[in-house]
């Protein structure tokens, strides 16, 4: 048994430790925001934060999140009302959405550590996820909207 | 007065032939003798070189700010940057993809506990040095991490992160010489004087 906290929920979790957290997350937690790609690290669609870190759970072994926090696309925010899910909204960032998760999850690393990135910063950042749509121009510009509706926010 | 001169002669001779004779002091004894021989150094460090420019050395110690990737040591793809630390920016942390071990399958993220660059600050570059520049590198603790030459020995043989070079999984080249061969050589190289290779050698 394997217990994890995901989105502030404590699981105990009967299965083998090297399954994917990705399997785990979405087929044993049923919480299906949170996509699979490639299987590979290599597109990001599958991020999630471990303990605030945006990892790739396809290639990361439950066992690997024993004891810790995880927070998936569901846990993004209370209410869908985190800054980049605002932005992403007033922007209508994604066109299929498949890849859209895993870009929120890493820009919300992004702006925690920079609340005032550049677009070096975002390419930077977001260069380890892939949009097969081409959204990567909208999902900078809500990227730099998300950071001044944080700002705006934290002025009122 | 002749006599008295010649016995202090005699006196001063006695004493210098008694002391040549003196026993070595207990605590040189444990001293290793370093036998310096630069032609069999030199050699010893062209066979060092020759695994530290091999891909899986070299790719973690690139010229630029960016790790390489594969045998022709390409930027690492999705332009992964060395941060402060040497192990990434942002949501482009190292330990995002690579976990503690390799990942089993062709092209899948290799790993290890420690994995990423050398920091920014400490970027002991190998691509592009040549061996006479290497070795000076490696020997001078202002650019090789503060190590001492026994430290780098260490470093060498047993580090985990330097060993993972031949455990690279699936996929990889190893370096041209066991780690075993490597160590002995590191150690060669320095127990014969640590001589760095001449401006011309390749």
């Amino acid at each position: 048994m394997i217990t994890v906290t995901v989105n502030g929920q404590r699981h105990d979790i009967d299965a083998d430790p090297n399954m994917p957290l990705l399997w785990a997350i979405r087929d044993i937690l049923g919480l299906t925001g949170t996509k699979y790609g490639c299987g590979a690290a290599q597109c990001g669609a599958c991020t999630v934060h471990l303990n605030g870190e945006s990892i790739r759970s396809c290639c990361t072994k439950l066992s690997r999140a024993a004891g810790q926090q995880i927070i998936t696309i569901e846990g993004l925010s209370a209410n869908n009302n985190h800054p980049l899910q605002l932005a992403w909204n007033e922007m209508n960032v994604p066109q299929c959405g498949y890849c859209q998760s895993g870009q929120l999850m890493s820009a919300a690393v992004l702006l925690r550590e920079n609340p005032n990135p550049t677009d070096q910063d975002i390419d930077d950042a977001m260069s380890g996820n892939i949009c097969r749509c081409g959204t990567y121009q909208r999902i900078r510009a809500a990227i730099h909207r998300a950071a001044d509706l944080a700002r705006e926010g934290a002025k009122s | 007065m002749k006599k008295l001169i010649f016995l202090s002669i005699m006196l001063a001779i006695t004493s210098i032939v008694a002391l040549s004779f003196k026993a070595e002091p207990a605590k040189k004894k444990n001293r290793v003798t370093v036998v310096k021989d630069s032609i069999g150094s030199v050699k010893a460090f062209m066979s060092v070189y020759k695994v530290l420019m091999s891909p899986r050395c070299m790719n973690c110690h690139p010229a630029g700010d960016q790790p390489l990737q594969g045998d022709d040591n390409h930027i690492h793809t999705m332009s992964v940057k060395r941060g402060v630390d040497g192990h990434g920016v942002y949501s482009m942390r190292c330990s995002n993809c690579h976990q503690a071990e390799n990942d089993p399958g062709v092209h899948l993220p290799p790993g290890n506990p420690k994995w990423g660059l050398p920091p920014a600050n400490m970027r002991m570059v190998f691509q592009g040095r040549t061996p006479r520049e290497l070795a000076l590198q490696l020997l001078d603790p202002k650019q090789n991490g503060g190590r001492t030459k026994a430290q780098l020995i260490d470093h060498m043989a047993n580090d985990g992160l330097v060993g993972w070079a031949w455990h690279p999984g699936i996929g990889r080249t190893l370096p041209p010489m066991t780690r075993a061969a490597f160590a002995a050589q590191v150690r060669l190289w320095i127990a014969k004087g640590a001589y760095a290779p001449g401006a011309k050698a390749k």
